[in-house]
């Protein structure tokens, strides 16, 4: 449904979309994730021919965003971050306006603004001007300003930014339900959304795509990458001369102080292999005991850290804790 | 053209949605009531000359406060984002917001016509140059509003956007007058006359509608509408 090939979004010299590749299947819910800045936001403005991309291109739903960007935009129900609207207009004003903008008009026009009323629960707010709405209405006209066409494809951009937990429930419900029939594209930088609503994910960072896949072969990636701990009870420098030996051993070292002769070790297997049936045969050879044998899980957050954070320093190690909000 | 209507009654209704529709019309109205009616009595004269004589200072800084929310705001607040992913063509857009602001000072305008019709009553008016004086009244009113809306795209900052719409039509406007008319060497004056905003409007306003006057306002709306089309074009 989506197909980006080699995007390239330059603002002076900083270059916010590097060379981006990928494609969204049709009913696929794809989670676009990234820190602040990475070029989510830039990527989905690309696709909704809202900006022009200095060089690649992409086809939606079969056009392309420069031959044809209004048969592109015909086909896309975009919520903006922060879903941006109207102060001055009336719920009602508003969507009607989308809606004609829509080339929805006359008998079709009111049938869709009311069914809109109906799906994002607005029926209280209809004559309320947007201004006066709190966050949680506001980011509801957004939504409903994004479906009123029945469109087959939804770029959403943080749509839960700013709610309130309920509302984020809520929210999700909504896209896990679009989800079914629509092709989804949403970015956030909330890692729990994305098990919560996502099919698949992209992880991008400073413009560039580092990883694509579902939630669980990320995280199944990325502990391959992962340590082994072992407790093992037997002569300590015998123990460290096998393993300094062992090939299949990268590195290692021991956790903590040694009880008696019982020492923890934490070991990374070499070329990313599961080191643990290696280790339990070594300890049965040398005839030592094994008093446990575990390796660590890498939950979807350490993934999102192992792949954002790679090549920059603490400082940036330090402000990425901050972000999440939930 | 059906988008453009839609871009249209949207950008009309929201001169009204909010207060400062009602209070740019009433500024509008009294100070050119007031500048009136100062000299009315005094030249004793049943003629709008004075009216006219003015009406291009007024514009000067009514029409950019009427264009500079256009393109500022959108920006300012993130809804150019929404408004050009929709399938609209930006040439619809503009097109459209063009045209509303044109029926806001047209009606605007229009509110000043108790003038003539009181002017009427106690004398005898030139009727010719009141019908030229109100059509270049709105041709030069849609000059500075196409000069408004390119400023307004320029900046997210309304203010911004409203200060160098006036610089923009000031220079425009000055150009033709007599004072930089002075200092030119003699072969460039008409040149100079004839690109200032002001000369054209008092050859229609004496009731000499004269079809290169008509052409030049349009050119200048043209233009600055398709310059304008540039910048947006320019921040995709």
């Amino acid at each position: 449904m989506i197909e980006a090939t080699n995007l390239v979004k330059r603002f002076g010299p900083t270059v916010a979309v590097n060379d981006i590749s990928f494609t969204v299947a049709k009913g696929e819910v794809l989670g676009f994730l990234g820190p602040n800045g990475a070029g989510k936001t830039t990527t989905m403005r690309i696709l909704t021919c809202f900006l022009v991309a200095d060089s690649g291109t992409a086809t939606v739903a079969g056009y392309d965003i420069h031959e044809d960007p209004i048969e592109v935009r015909r086909r896309i129900g975009y919520l903006p971050e922060t879903a941006p609207l109207y102060n001055d207009m009336t719920v009602v004003d508003y969507l009607n306006f989308i809606a004609e903008a829509r080339g929805i008009r006359n008998g079709g026009r009111k049938a869709a603004v009311d069914r809109m009323i109906e799906v994002t629960s607005l029926k209280g707010v209809t004559k309320q001007s947007i201004g006066s709405l709190s966050r949680g209405y506001r980011q509801r006209v957004g939504l409903a300003q994004t479906l009123i066409h029945d469109p087959e494809i939804l770029i959403l951009d943080e749509p839960t930014s700013g709610l309130d937990p309920n509302q984020i429930i809520e929210i999700r419900e909504l896209i896990k339900r679009l989800g079914e029939e629509k092709t989804v594209l949403l970015s956030t930088h909330i890692l729990p959304e994305v098990s919560a609503t996502c099919s698949r994910m992209i992880i991008i960072d400073q413009g560039e795509l580092v990883a694509s896949g579902t939630p669980e072969e990320l995280s199944n990636q990325a502990s391959r990458e992962g340590t082994t701990v072992v407790s093992i009870r037997g002569p300590l420098p015998e123990i460290t001369s096998t393993l300094a030996a062992a090939p299949w051993v990268a590195d290692w070292h021991q956790v903590g102080e040694s009880i008696g002769d019982l020492h923890r070790l934490r070991l990374r297997g070499s070329e990313g292999r599961d080191i643990a049936e290696d280790l339990f045969r070594t300890v049965v050879t040398k005839g030592w005991s094994l008093a446990e044998l575990y390796r660590e899980q890498v939950s979807l957050e350490e993934v999102f850290l192992r792949l954002t954070m790679s090549e920059r320093g603490d400082a940036a190690k330090e402000e990425r804790s901050e972000v999440n909000p939930e | 053209m059906t988008n453009t209507l839609t871009v249209f009654k949207k950008e009309f209704r929201t001169y009204f949605a909010s207060p400062m529709g009602y209070i740019y019309i009433t500024v509008f109205l009294v100070a050119t009531n007031w500048l009136f009616l100062r000299g009315f009595f005094l030249i004793n004269q049943a003629s709008l000359r004075g009216f006219f004589g003015v009406l291009p200072w007024i514009f000067l800084l009514f029409v950019p406060a009427v264009t500079m929310r256009l393109w500022a705001e959108e920006r300012k607040v993130g809804t150019a984002e929404v408004l050009m992913t929709l399938p609209l063509r930006d040439h619809e857009i503009v097109l459209g917001k063009f045209l509303a602001s044109l029926a806001f000072v047209a009606i605007s305008l229009a509110l000043t016509l108790v003038l003539p019709i009181t002017t009427a009553i106690i004398g005898s008016p030139d009727t010719g140059s009141i019908i030229g004086g109100y059509i270049g009244a709105l041709l030069l009113g849609a000059a500075y509003l196409a000069i408004g809306i390119f400023a307004s795209g320029l900046t997210e900052n309304q203010i911004v956007a409203f200060i160098v719409g006036i610089a923009i039509c000031f220079v425009l406007l000055v150009l033709g007058e007599n004072i930089v008319l002075f200092t030119l060497p003699t072969p460039l004056v008409p040149v100079f006359e004839f690109l200032g905003l002001g000369a054209h409007f008092r050859s229609i306003s004496r009731g000499v509608l004269d079809s290169r006057d008509i052409v030049y306002y349009l050119s200048v709306v043209v233009l600055f509408l398709y310059l304008n089309l540039r910048t947006l074009e320019n921040q995709r």
